[in-house]
């Protein structure tokens, strides 16, 4: 992988980034210190500058928005609100101080020559790849949305209110994407339900994923009747499709949100396993493995500190590509029933709400559809833009 | 060939065997077992430990084991608490329907997705091409369930196009036999579709790469430096060596059919096997549940033996690697 890496890093020329090495401009810090990014973009740093610039924007709307729910934090409390002011306090000073930092110091810092490593290239090429930084975007904006979601909703995401007159009503100014059967207000549920969505999603991946490496880096690594086992292992739980699988575990015990994390993190780890107990086949038999054997290192030490580190780059992609898949089925349980509980919103749940209200209410079921198809398609163009990146070999 | 395919029979064999060891012990360890569901003031514990007694419950694990797994290959699974009849007569009444639904969706999965993988290759670039890669993506992210729900609001409800839900229409059977089969098909197109939309993208997205790859071969150039046209060079010398990769996704796509049935038959009222697990879960009806489980690792197991029967006689090249996971 080095050498192929090494290969592609020759065309890099200085002047792909005209803007590096210029004179300090003062004025510019000045313009960025008043409002962040102008000075980029005064410089000539479009993207860096309108990034930052449409960050700041993004930042101080929601500030204008929520200035009730400030004041209310600072009064009242609350540890979703404290969670909301310091993420929305770190972006403001973060993106300011980025502002200034870029015109003051990145832009003015010498053009690097030599010493280029594995993962700058991967990064290079990860930048120039416009969808990937649009899903990465997406995918960030939806965290921070998760973070903020107690500014950004405008109403309690179980809060009913007066039933009769509530319920089912259609998208409006009032409420953005209109209202559910019990009168709930669908663009606050749907806020809220990304926390559900995107935690899951990140927690039983990571379980899965560091699974998957450790049994795989074991198969890999040792062979023998371990990997013949594994193998078979693998065999078998590929063959209970996934879902049906889910449903098992889940009719077993009560659904919950716990279970869900632990039942999604257990049954996604084949492919990871695979993929690590490939690379490692081929990376034990390398010269670096037999120095570090020859060494008289132990064998968890080989596995953790020499080879696996060599393999993160297609775990991060898989990883990546998981998430996007563990959403949809946590959608799909939760549609069934099966998954978070009500009155938790969960997107999957929201969409069986509309179920029987589909002629009369359509929007209740269509928007949170929506938000699981944004954030799956910004997870799935993530995680193709890094593969692109991190191993131009495995482009279908 | 013939030594290939028993080979690979035989590898099935312990696959199977490991599926129902694992399916036996998810049963044992949910808590309690089927008799706790009979636990009443009003009932005698006498009357329990009979119950377990007739069960075979009071005996040892591997005892239970066995039995159970001697039951199992005869295809005896039990009996339904919901239904009050045995499982394997509930079985043959859905896993036609379930299959029907599956054959369809696959063969739409793999009709769409190589037609489509072709024109984008063919017209690398062009609009249609580029077109046609933003829209797979979304329906490749896209939760199948949703798909189905917004087909139905609009085609269905919006539109009136097609029947919403069931197998076929309440006056079934009062219609002529040629109607009767316009009827079945109407009921079948929209789950199907839903079922099959995100594979056909994933299979556009492969079928283009290996398209492109094959028409820059030397064979291809010397197939259009003969005179052929353009239509024999693509579908008769490309296409076929294109195919190759994608045949072996077919193993891949079974457990998704399945598993998507669940889905997709809940959505539409199809009487098939997936509809039959989410209530059976909410029935409590576990031996239906881990039936249905077992049936659907059969239909996967039995389904990438066949697709890996067919990828050794489309390339002979493939043989059995030992420790191959």
């Amino acid at each position: 992988m080095e050498t192929a890496l090494r290969g592609v890093a020759e065309p890099e020329q200085p002047a792909a980034r005209p803007s590096a090495r210029q004179a300090r401009k003062p004025w510019a810090i000045g313009l960025s210190a008043v409002v962040p990014g102008v000075g980029s973009l005064a410089i000539g740093r479009i993207a860096v500058g309108s990034w930052i610039l449409g960050i700041w924007a993004i930042a101080m709307a929601t500030l204008a928005v929520s200035t009730e729910d400030v004041s209310r934090t600072l009064t009242v409390g609350g540890v979703g609100h404290w969670i909301a002011l310091v993420t929305l306090a770190i972006t403001l000073v973060g993106v300011w101080i980025w502002g200034i930092l870029d015109v003051a110091v990145v832009a003015t810092r010498p053009v690097k020559r030599a010493g280029v490593s594995q993962w700058r290239i991967a990064g290079r090429r990860f930048r120039r790849n416009r969808l990937a930084m649009a899903g990465l975007a997406i995918m960030v904006f939806l965290y921070w949305v998760t973070l903020m979601a107690p500014f950004l909703a405008p109403y309690d995401p179980n809060f009913q209110g007066n039933i009769v007159l509530n319920r089912y009503q259609s998208p409006s100014m009032e409420h953005f994407l209109g209202t559910d059967k019990f009168g709930r207000d669908i663009f606050s549920r749907i806020l809220y339900g990304a926390r559900i969505s995107l935690s899951i999603g990140f927690i039983s991946v990571a379980i899965s994923v560091t699974l998957g490496t450790l049994v795989g880096a074991m198969a890999g690594y040792f062979r023998g009747w371990i990997d013949t086992g594994i193998a078979r292992l693998i065999d078998m739980m590929l063959s209970i499709p996934r879902i049906i699988l889910l449903l098992v575990i889940i009719a077993m015990f009560e659904p919950n949100i716990f279970l869900l994390v632990a039942a999604l993190g257990f049954t996604g780890w084949e492919g990871s396993a695979r993929i690590v107990r490939g690379q490692f086949l081929s990376l034990r038999e390398q010269e670096f493995v037999q120095a570090s054997r020859a060494l008289g290192y132990s064998d968890w030490r080989i596995i953790l500190r020499h080879i696996l580190p060599n393999t993160l780059a297609p775990i991060i992609v898989i990883a990546t590509l998981g998430i996007g898949n563990v959403i949809l089925l946590e959608a799909a349980l939760s549609f069934l029933g099966l998954g978070v509980q009500p009155p938790t919103a969960s997107w999957g749940s929201m969409v069986d709400d509309g179920r029987d209200a589909m002629i009369t209410a359509w929007w209740i079921s269509t928007y949170p559809g929506l938000a699981i198809v944004l954030t799956v398609v910004a997870f799935n163009l993530l995680g193709d833009g890094l593969r692109d990146a991190l191993d131009p070999r495995l482009r279908t | 060939m013939t030594g290939y395919i028993l080979k690979r029979t035989l590898q099935a064999i312990p696959t199977l065997l490991g599926v129902s060891t694992l399916i036996f012990f998810l049963m044992h360890a949910a808590p309690g077992d089927p008799t706790s569901i009979y636990i009443r003031p009003d009932i005698d514990p006498a009357v329990i430990e009979q119950m377990r007694k007739n069960l075979g419950l009071d005996q040892p694990v591997h005892v239970q084991y066995v039995k159970w797994l001697s039951s199992f290959a005869r295809g005896d699974f039990g009996y339904s608490f919901s239904q009050k009849r045995p499982i394997i007569d509930i079985i043959k009444d859905t896993l036609p329907n379930t299959l029907l639904l599956s054959a369809i969706a696959l063969v739409i999965i793999f009709v769409v997705g190589i037609l489509i993988g072709t024109i984008q290759a063919v017209r690398q670039y062009s609009w249609v091409d580029n077109l046609a890669t933003v829209v797979a993506f979304f329906f490749y992210s896209m939760p199948s369930f949703w798909f189905g729900l917004m087909l139905i609001l609009l085609l269905s409800y919006k539109f009136q196009l097609l029947p919403a839900s069931q197998m076929t229409s309440v006056n079934y059977e009062f219609l002529p036999a040629s109607q009767q089969w316009v009827d079945r098909l109407k009921h079948l197109i929209m789950p199907a579709t839903a079922l099959g939309i995100g594979g056909a993208a994933s299979v556009a997205r492969y079928m283009r790469s290996g398209m492109l790859e094959q028409i820059r071969q030397d064979y291809v150039r010397t197939a259009r430096a003969k005179g052929l046209s353009e239509r024999v060079v693509i579908f008769k010398h490309a296409m076929r060596n294109a195919l190759i990769p994608v045949i072996t996704l077919l193993g891949l796509y079974l457990p998704f059919l399945v598993g998507g049935a669940v889905l997709i038959e809940t959505i539409f009222a199809w009487p098939g096997m997936g509809r039959l697990i989410v209530q059976a879960i909410f029935q409590r009806d576990y031996p239906v549940v881990l039936a249905i489980a077992f049936v659907s690792a059969i239909m996967v197991i039995l389904g990438s033996l066949l697709a890996d029967i067919l990828y050794s006689i489309v390339d002979p090249r493939v043989t059995v690697e030992e420790g191959e996971a």
